[in-house]
């Protein structure tokens, strides 16, 4: 009896801190998921004189990437992203972030383009809108520009098959 | 020059580079402590020192994505002069501070706070302490009160017969 107290105080304890080490600190919920994506309307990074609108995109579903050529983690996630723009299944948009053309375009060319338009976010400011603060980060976004889906940090194959695809397949088929 | 004096020779030898490690050490805890490290500072937009000061005070209450452990207003994050560069542009076109925060929650939601408000899911960080603290206090006072009265009882408990033998070691020691 005189152990029982600490002991069920010790049990508590380590219950809190053993659920406390499957906790990931730097997945922040997103306040902007079921919410309309920001707009915005910036250069495309090959062909500069062009200006992309997301509001064009209203009416498909589409995924917008976050990607520098700084970011290492970037390069774990591009075969995915390369393998899933060859499927078809989804048009891939990318947000260069904060990044330089030259040396963007240069990193395209090598690791590959899966994008259907990179945009270029120079000074991070769509970036701000849409909460970045890890790159890379990847949106899912409905045919009525709701954002559906965040993954902060690069996608992984688990990442694709459990949730990404299937929510993907799921939004094309709403009307 | 016996091999006792090359040892002597050696022992200088050694003391004389414990003496300069030591130097060394201190040189660099001089370096490291507070006072005198020239770590640099954000470059401050300084043209209105009004809102640089409004732009510091909001951003101490601000926690930084990438570095968790630090305000905006500390950080050095490439994130963090962003955040800062936005709220200075806000603070401009004449928001409010309350209208600035709005805008932050809204996109990286209520983690960038460090004082989370009170909601729902805030109650327990909110009371929690206080509960614990009531339970501790309580089962503080219910410990000590079980513990005299224990005490009380262990006195009334003890016999005529030890009574005596204890009165007698106590007079045999007085001798």
């Amino acid at each position: 009896m005189k152990y029982l107290m600490p002991l069920i105080a010790f049990m508590v304890l380590a219950i809190f801190l053993f659920a406390g080490l499957s906790l990931n600190p730097r997945q922040v919920p997103s306040p902007l998921i079921d919410k309309p994506a920001p707009e915005f309307e910036l250069n495309h990074l090959h062909e500069p004189e062009k200006v992309f609108s997301s509001a064009d995109n209203i009416g498909k579903v589409w995924l917008l990437n976050v990607w520098a050529s700084w970011c290492v983690a970037c390069r774990d996630e591009h075969p995915l992203l390369v393998q899933l723009a060859n499927s078809g299944l989804v048009p891939v948009y990318g947000l260069n972030y904060k990044d330089e053309d030259t040396v963007a375009m240069q990193w395209l060319r090598q690791y590959g383009d899966p994008y259907e338009v990179s945009v270029v976010d120079a000074e991070g400011r769509v970036g701000i809108n849409y909460g970045v603060y890890g790159v890379p980060e990847t949106y899912v976004i409905d045919k009525q520009g709701i954002i559906r889906h965040k993954q902060i940090g690069p996608v992984t194959v688990k990442s694709m098959e459990d949730t990404i695809i299937p929510l993907i397949i799921e939004l094309q088929r709403q009307t | 020059m016996g091999p006792i004096m090359h040892q002597y020779h050696n022992i200088a030898k050694s003391q004389h580079i414990n003496k300069v490690c030591r130097l060394i050490i201190l040189l660099l805890i001089l370096l490291m402590s507070p006072g005198l490290s020239w770590s640099k500072q954000a470059i401050p937009m300084a043209e209105d020192p009004e809102v640089e000061k409004r732009m510091l005070a909001l951003t101490e209450d601000l926690r930084c994505l990438v570095c968790q452990n630090e305000s905006i207003a500390d950080s050095r994050a490439d994130f963090s002069n962003d955040i800062r560069r936005e709220i200075r542009e806000q603070i401009q076109a004449n928001k409010t501070d309350k209208e600035i925060i709005e805008f932050l929650v809204d996109r990286y939601g209520d983690f960038v706070l460090y004082n989370p408000p009170m909601k729902p899911t805030t109650i327990l960080l909110w009371f929690g302490p206080l509960i614990l603290f009531i339970v501790a206090v309580w089962s503080l006072i219910a410990y000590l009160r079980s513990r005299s009265r224990r005490v009380q009882i262990e006195e009334i408990t003890l016999s005529e017969a030890q009574q005596k033998k204890a009165e007698a070691l106590l007079n045999e020691e007085n001798k």
